[in-house]
């Protein structure tokens, strides 16, 4: 078990600076932060020295050397578009995008799963057909498609939800929240929906087929000839039996919604991360984008970590395995 | 957030003391624009949006008013002394919101402020040899050579306080080689309209009225909310759904949705930026040419032809949407030196005329070249040269479009900072004097000969050259008899219209939206003073 978890972080490191060597090689073609630094007027003289001062006329090797030994100690340095300090810049911006990535992530689950069980136990039903149909859409309609739609039916001809941003927000010490108001919970419903739609569609169909490959197997006819009521079969055994892979896909797509909360995060003007983000990749503020790629896959790593480790926990056949590999040096 | 908590009193007080004025409900007015103001700092960056959002907080000694004059704000009066040396004698009994006196002190800690470190507003301090003060109530500011356009130039400058900047550690604007973050980027303190109430970057800025402003105010808001919204659309839904009052800068595409809706009223005007394309004259051999061996561009025939065959009524027409004001000069209206009477393109020449003038300057099957384009700064900007390039390709020049994000664009042709030239044979560029709303500014970065020592025709890309022209400049810019200048800047139009140095394209259109309630003053440079909103 040590051992894995050990592999593991050694792993995690090694895509960390992965991820930042590709990330830092792909600013240099992103252009010249100074033009967007500095008014029309400014002079070229000026310019060069601020990019002297900034350290952009150093080889790219030796910036990605600064930026690593700046990260280490957690400075990100300040934003070249607002001159804010980019560690606290991310930090303001993350209650935002995890608030929004967990509705989104309970919308798709607690919606996803019933669906998937339903379709899954009644396959050959009107209305299984209807959801299949309607899944599709999911996964079909491109997000930001989704996001206007709903905007304009629910914001713009119903006057129901608020068209853009976080509505109401409380601060509980640094972090911000929109669960304590009503108008900050209103403002979550159509963002929610508009990310959680996708995976919302993956779950339902996952269940679905596990639950129809589950139904099949001996068990549950045994279950069946015991005399279970039908409630002890389908959710008891035969739904307990398809989260295995559930909770895999849950879980690695959780890293997905955070990191795709960008284009969700722009269409309903949300201030999270992922506005951040693009905003950042328009004035080419690589302080900020460095920061927060690195932070997402950072993400990335440690829900891949714990999923590994939660399927470790779960299955018992991992187990064995993994002890055998232990015994075996492997 | 314990530093919001003291803002939050004022504001409230504020607030409070206009409902006890005004017993009408409160008047909040929410804007959004696609982008955010950079920062709080009003020295920040010299952009428009900024300039303009921080002066709603910070009155500048001079303000411009509708119409973009001049009009007194913190200074009662000004002007020269002498040639080399001006005065600004201050408003007396203007408070600070904090309640603290505004006095010569605060002028001169302001002006060093804004030409110091971490300021971006540098250029408007280049003849500047001191800044002095005279009395509490006096400023005077020694020249190094007559500068008839320094009031111009600090009207875009808000003044600050110089015992909150040193209370708050910012006595300089935010370094960019430090890490630490600088109290005045989140944080602001003025004499102007409004207060700060809350800033949250990137999400939204409250203003409250300033109860204590010097000037009795034109508006009747209460409370201010602006925020940014990226997306077009959904910043389209937001004014149609009601969640916005005013959206700063419409997508073109949206303007016509947004005229059919009757709760919507869309303002345009014509923007002082205009819209060129630039030639290299400079090089004897173009970089991105098939002519080897000679410039094609030092040809004056080949630059009219190329000029004549440009159809910028069908660019309005066609990619502009009728949101363009063809011009035939390098400056807008309202910008002081506009020569009316020389804004006349000449007519359109049909392709067998201009294939005849390529013939006679030695190119009679055309040529390959180039072409530099920005596609994310000005509006339509890619479609315009998609245009330009139809348009040559029927006079046998076929260009190569290379269109792409400004950061890329503006890095690959601008000058360096040795002088030296960029890459390109053929751009499109914008350009408003935007520090001066004088076109000096014009002759100085764009026209004139290119010169590391002096500083001359820094951005000016193609590097066009006129001696005549240099010198008329030059004189112009310490000329302080306003008929000596004006006809010098009407020679030195002449000059470069007829040698058909630029191609001016048009000047875009200003377009904003504002719900039906609203009433409010677009002036031409783009800036969107809240001192002139009402809500009905």
């Amino acid at each position: 078990m040590l051992a894995f978890v050990l592999r593991r972080l050694a792993q995690s490191v090694a895509v960390l600076l992965t991820v930042g060597v590709v990330a830092f090689f792909m600013f240099r073609y992103v252009g010249d932060p100074i033009n967007a630094m500095v008014g029309q007027d400014t002079s070229l003289q000026e310019r060069d020295e601020l990019r002297q001062k900034l350290g952009l006329n150093d080889p790219a090797p030796i910036q990605f050397l600064r930026f690593i030994g700046n990260a280490a100690q957690g400075k990100f340095g300040l934003s070249y578009r607002t001159s804010e300090p980019v560690g606290r810049m991310i930090l303001e911006r993350m209650p935002a995008t995890l608030e929004l990535s967990f509705c989104a992530a309970m919308f798709s689950l607690l919606v996803g799963v019933p669906m998937g069980v339903y379709t899954g136990l009644y396959p050959r039903h009107w209305s299984s057909k209807l959801l299949q149909a309607v899944s599709l859409i999911g996964v079909s309609l491109p997000t930001f498609l989704v996001g206007i739609l709903l905007i304009l039916v629910f914001a713009v001809f119903l006057r129901l939800l608020p068209s853009f941003g976080r509505g109401e927000t409380v601060d509980i010490g640094w972090w911000s929240t929109n669960f304590l108001t009503t108008k900050g919970l209103l403002a979550l419903i159509m963002p929610s929906i508009t990310l959680g739609l996708f995976q919302l569609t993956l779950i339902m169909r996952l269940v679905r087929s596990e639950m129809l490959e589950v139904m099949r197997t001996d068990f549950i006819k045994f279950a069946r000839a015991r005399g279970l009521s039908n409630r002890a079969i389908n959710f008891g055994h035969a739904l307990k039996n398809t989260l295995v892979p559930v909770i895999t896909i849950a879980g690695l797509q959780l890293g997905a919604i955070i990191a795709f909360a960008v284009v969700t995060e722009t269409v309903f003007a949300w201030p999270g991360m992922g506005q951040l983000f693009i905003q950042s990749v328009q004035f080419a503020d690589i302080p900020v984008m460095a920061a927060y790629l690195m932070l997402i896959a950072f993400l990335f790593v440690v829900i891949n970590v714990i999923v590994d480790l939660l399927y470790f926990l779960v299955d018992p056949r991992l187990r064995s395995q993994g002890g055998a590999a232990r015994v075996s040096g492997h | 957030m314990g530093k919001f908590s003291r803002w939050g009193l004022v504001g409230a007080a504020a607030l409070a003391l206009t409902l006890a004025i005004a017993p009408a409900s409160a008047k909040t007015f929410k804007w959004g624009n696609a982008g955010d103001v950079s920062s709080m700092d009003p020295y920040a960056r010299q952009e428009t949006f900024l300039l303009t959002f921080t002066q709603n907080i910070y009155d500048p000694l001079v303000r411009r008013d509708k119409n973009l004059k001049l009009e007194p704000a913190l200074a009662v009066k000004w002007g020269q002394v002498d040639k080399n040396t001006w005065f600004f004698d201050l408003r007396p009994g203007v408070k600070f919101s904090d309640g603290t006196p505004f006095t010569a002190d605060d002028v001169v800690f302001s002006l060093n402020r804004a030409n110091g470190p971490g300021s971006n507003m540098g250029s408007n301090f280049a003849s500047v040899k001191e800044i002095r003060k005279v009395s509490d109530l006096r400023v005077e500011v020694i020249t190094k050579y007559p500068d008839p356009l320094l009031a111009d130039k600090w009207a875009a400058l808000g003044m600050m306080s110089k015992a909150w900047a040193e209370k708050n550690n910012a006595v300089n604007s935010a370094d960019m080689t430090k890490n630490e973050e600088n109290y005045a980027t989140r944080n602001a303190m003025g004499t102007g309209p409004f207060m700060l109430k809350e800033r949250r970057a990137g999400e939204r800025t409250v203003l409250v009225p300033n109860p204590g402003w010097w000037d009795k105010p034109t508006h009747n808001l209460t409370e201010v909310i602006f925020t940014p919204i990226p997306n077009a659309a959904t910043r389209v839904a937001a004014i149609k759904a009601g969640d916005i009052d005013m959206m700063y800068e419409v997508p073109p595409a949206d303007t016509e949705t947004l005229k059919r809706d009757p709760n919507i009223a869309v303002l345009e005007g014509p923007e002082t930026r205009i819209v060129y394309l630039g030639m290299d004259q400079e090089r004897n051999e173009l970089v991105e040419s098939s002519v080897k061996g000679k410039n094609p561009f030092k040809d004056k025939r080949v630059r009219e032809a190329i000029y004549r065959s440009i159809d910028v009524d069908a660019i309005k027409r066609t990619v502009m949407r009728g949101q363009s004001f063809p011009t035939a000069l390098m400056v807008a209206p309202g910008i002081n030196g506009y020569m009316k009477d020389l804004d006349k393109r000449p007519a359109l020449l049909k392709p067998d005329e201009a294939k005849k003038l390529l013939a006679d300057a030695g190119y009679p099957q055309g040529f390959e070249v180039g072409m530099d384009c920005p596609n994310d700064r000005y509006v339509n900007d890619e479609k315009i040269c998609q245009a330009v390039v139809a348009m040559l390709a029927r006079i046998g020049i076929k260009v190569n479009l290379l269109a792409q994000t400004r950061n890329l664009y503006f890095a690959k042709i601008l000058r360096k900072g040795d002088g030296s030239p960029g890459t390109t044979s053929l751009y499109m560029l914008g350009w408003s004097p935007a520090q001066t709303y004088d076109v000096h500014n014009v002759f100085e970065a764009l026209i004139q000969t290119p010169n590391a020592a002096t500083k001359k025709g820094m951005f000016n890309a193609g590097g066009y050259s006129n001696p005549e022209l240099d010198k008329l400049a030059d004189a112009m810019e310490q000329e302080t008899d306003k008929t000596k200048r004006d006809a010098m800047i009407a020679a030195a139009t002449k000059l470069y219209v007829n040698d058909y140095a630029y191609i001016p394209l048009h000047q875009q259109a200003v377009v904003w939206a504002a719900r039906k309630n609203i009433s409010l003053v677009q002036p031409a440079d783009n800036s969107f003073p809240l001192r002139f909103v009402t809500i009905k």
